[in-house]
């Protein structure tokens, strides 16, 4: 019996939400007593495959092909299934990702295992195996019971802290068939908005919200994530996208991304029930309004009553001094 | 081109959550349901397609009588037929299954779910129609043209997009961006809504292979610690010296 966690690859690099992923399956695999066996498909290094057993990987399976270059849903479930079989892994580990939920569910129908996506914690009992999700988009969450003998699991980013836990891991090679008819997707072109780190891998969130009233005042929220540093980045309420000031990548809530950042600066934003939702897993909520009854001060942690004009220059003094301490 | 829509019908995005039956199951009393939104969309971008070139579009449903309203609503919109599939929704295989079981001689060239249902939020079901009827699925799409029978497809990546290609059949899991509104029904569409065939099919047998034992509602937040707004200084020094978040 083993644990198989998939470690997805961003152009060859693994990110946090790798080790986060490996950290939640390295404790499942002790409360199992069993192995933790990771999976990579596509081109890696030995070096960074070599960083997961940092946090527990006692084995790192690299399925290696330049046909593995996109990825195709198809292909990437056979080899995952593959390997499941193979290493007799019981539970499955994805990061909640956008790849992880392209896959999970086909893998989950390959082996007749039961799925749990968007996990936030680990499961609170291994017999009968039950795991905690969020439901109703962040409104609510389920205890839910998975009744098959292997389990699939995704975890949702910024869910679970990384654990060191060094182990010694061999690289070793892994080769599956493949059906060629599995190749009908082709990649034509990638284009990435910027270098920036996503809404969803980011700790701290700077979000506006229509009280910004211009897209040009959003510079001012690009200044305070760069002055908090690289894991800081902008984001925005859903009229904002509606209206073309930021891109739809941006739009934090119930039809947005449901997010989960160590903090979130609501600046302007009132706070409708689906905004909410979407950001009541952040550990510490700001909201900056001139509306003393916005239902965002409910959902805060600190609350300033006041114009964002007047507020986000001092903030941006101050928090310039903080950094320059 | 033979589209399927799969819908689901969900609380309304405003509605309060709360549970009944040693919180296993939502209450549905005076919760208004809807058509998920990302399906919504997904359907609106399926009927200019069928408008631009031809073919039929079919929705589908898992679910009681009490999903109907919600259908005609997509037959408003201008489907053309509707199946539902007679039980009650369970988990997301227990879904696909049905699903796949309608789907799997029929031919549709493109079968579209939404992103994920607003509920549940598993993103599962379209991905597992694709596996079952073992056939290529796309998610997260966020725009999609047809040449022929080829799928010209954006979808939403980490940090940015994508540009594929697909040939039919696939399934398609639409998301924001799909198109840009959801298409509001028209009297004359509401009317003729009526009158088109909404077929009821029974369930294929699928014991679940998960099951919700419970439900939570998130914890009351603290009271929120109100700073003045000529005191910035004061924020910053809470965020970095209490909360520890900067």
């Amino acid at each position: 019996m083993s644990v198989l966690v998939y470690t997805e690859n961003w152009d060859g690099k693994f990110k946090k939400a790798t080790y986060e992923i490996v950290s939640y399956a390295n404790e499942i695999a002790k409360q199992l007593g069993c192995d933790l066996i990771a999976l990579s498909i596509g081109k890696v290094s030995d070096e960074e495959l070599k960083s997961l057993e940092n946090y527990g990987a006692s084995k790192v399976l690299n399925a290696n092909d330049d046909k593995y270059n996109t990825i195709i849903s198809q292909v990437y479930t056979k080899i995952i299934a593959d390997a499941v079989n193979a290493t007799n892994a019981s539970v499955v580990v994805f990061a909640n990702t956008y790849t992880g939920r392209s896959i999970a569910p086909r893998v989950s129908v390959k082996l007749n295992a039961g799925l749990v996506s968007g996990c936030i914690a680990l499961p609170t009992s291994t017999q009968p195996f039950v795991v905690n999700k969020k439901a109703y988009s962040g409104k609510a969450f389920a205890d839910v019971q998975v009744n098959s003998d292997i389990k699939i699991l995704t975890l949702n980013q910024n869910s679970y802290k990384i654990v060191e836990n060094k182990k010694d891991a061999a690289i070793e090679a892994f080769t599956t068939e493949i059906p060629d008819n599995y190749f009908k997707v082709k990649s034509i072109e990638i284009s990435k908005a910027s270098d920036k780190i996503t809404v969803n891998d980011a700790e701290i969130l700077v979000s506006g919200g229509r009280g910004l009233k211009a897209s040009e005042h959003f510079g001012m929220l690009d200044e305070i994530a760069s002055i908090l540093g690289p894991t800081a980045t902008t984001a925005c309420s859903r009229p904002i996208t509606d209206l073309d000031w930021r891109p739809h990548s941006e739009h934090v809530g119930q039809t947005g991304k449901v997010v989960a950042p160590n903090l979130y600066f609501a600046i302007g934003i009132s706070g409708a029930i689906q905004h909410l939702a979407g950001i009541n897993s952040s550990k510490i909520i700001v909201a900056i309004n001139t509306d003393k009854d916005a239902p965002i001060f409910e959902a805060a942690d600190y609350g300033i009553i006041g114009d964002a004009f007047e507020v986000l220059p001092s903030l941006i003094e101050e928090l310039t001094k903080l950094k320059n301490s | 081109m033979k589209i399927l829509v799969c819908i689901s019908n969900v609380p309304d995005t405003t509605a309060k959550i709360s549970f009944v039956e040693d919180n296993k199951v939502y209450n549905k009393n005076n919760v208004q349901f809807i058509i998920s939104p990302y399906e919504e969309l997904a359907l609106t971008r399926a009927l200019e397609l069928k408008e631009a070139a031809s073919g039929t579009i079919t929705v589908l449903t898992v679910g009681l009588q009490d999903a109907e309203p919600t259908m005609r609503k997509a037959l408003a919109m201008g489907a053309d037929d509707a199946i539902r599939v007679n039980t009650e929704a369970k988990d997301a295989m227990f879904v696909a299954k049905q699903i796949a079981e309608v789907a799997k001689n029929k031919n549709y060239d493109i079968i579209f779910t939404g992103k994920e249902s607003i509920d549940y939020n598993g993103s599962q079901v379209g991905e597992m129609v694709a596996e079952l009827l073992d056939i290529p699925s796309i998610t997260s799409v966020s725009g999609i043209d047809v040449e022929g029978t080829t799928g010209k497809i954006q979808r939403e990546i980490d940090g940015g997009y994508e540009q594929i290609e697909c040939e039919f059949p696939f399934v398609g899991s639409g998301q924001k961006g799909i198109a840009p509104e959801p298409r509001i029904p028209a009297m004359r569409g509401i009317m003729m809504a009526r009158k088109k065939p909404l077929n009821i099919v029974e369930p294929v047998e699928f014991t679940d292979l998960t099951q919700v034992i419970t439900h939570t509602l998130p914890e009351a937040k603290s009271a929120c610690t109100m700073i003045e707004p000529d005191n910035v200084g004061e924020l910053v020094r809470l965020l970095h010296e209490e909360a520890k978040a900067i």
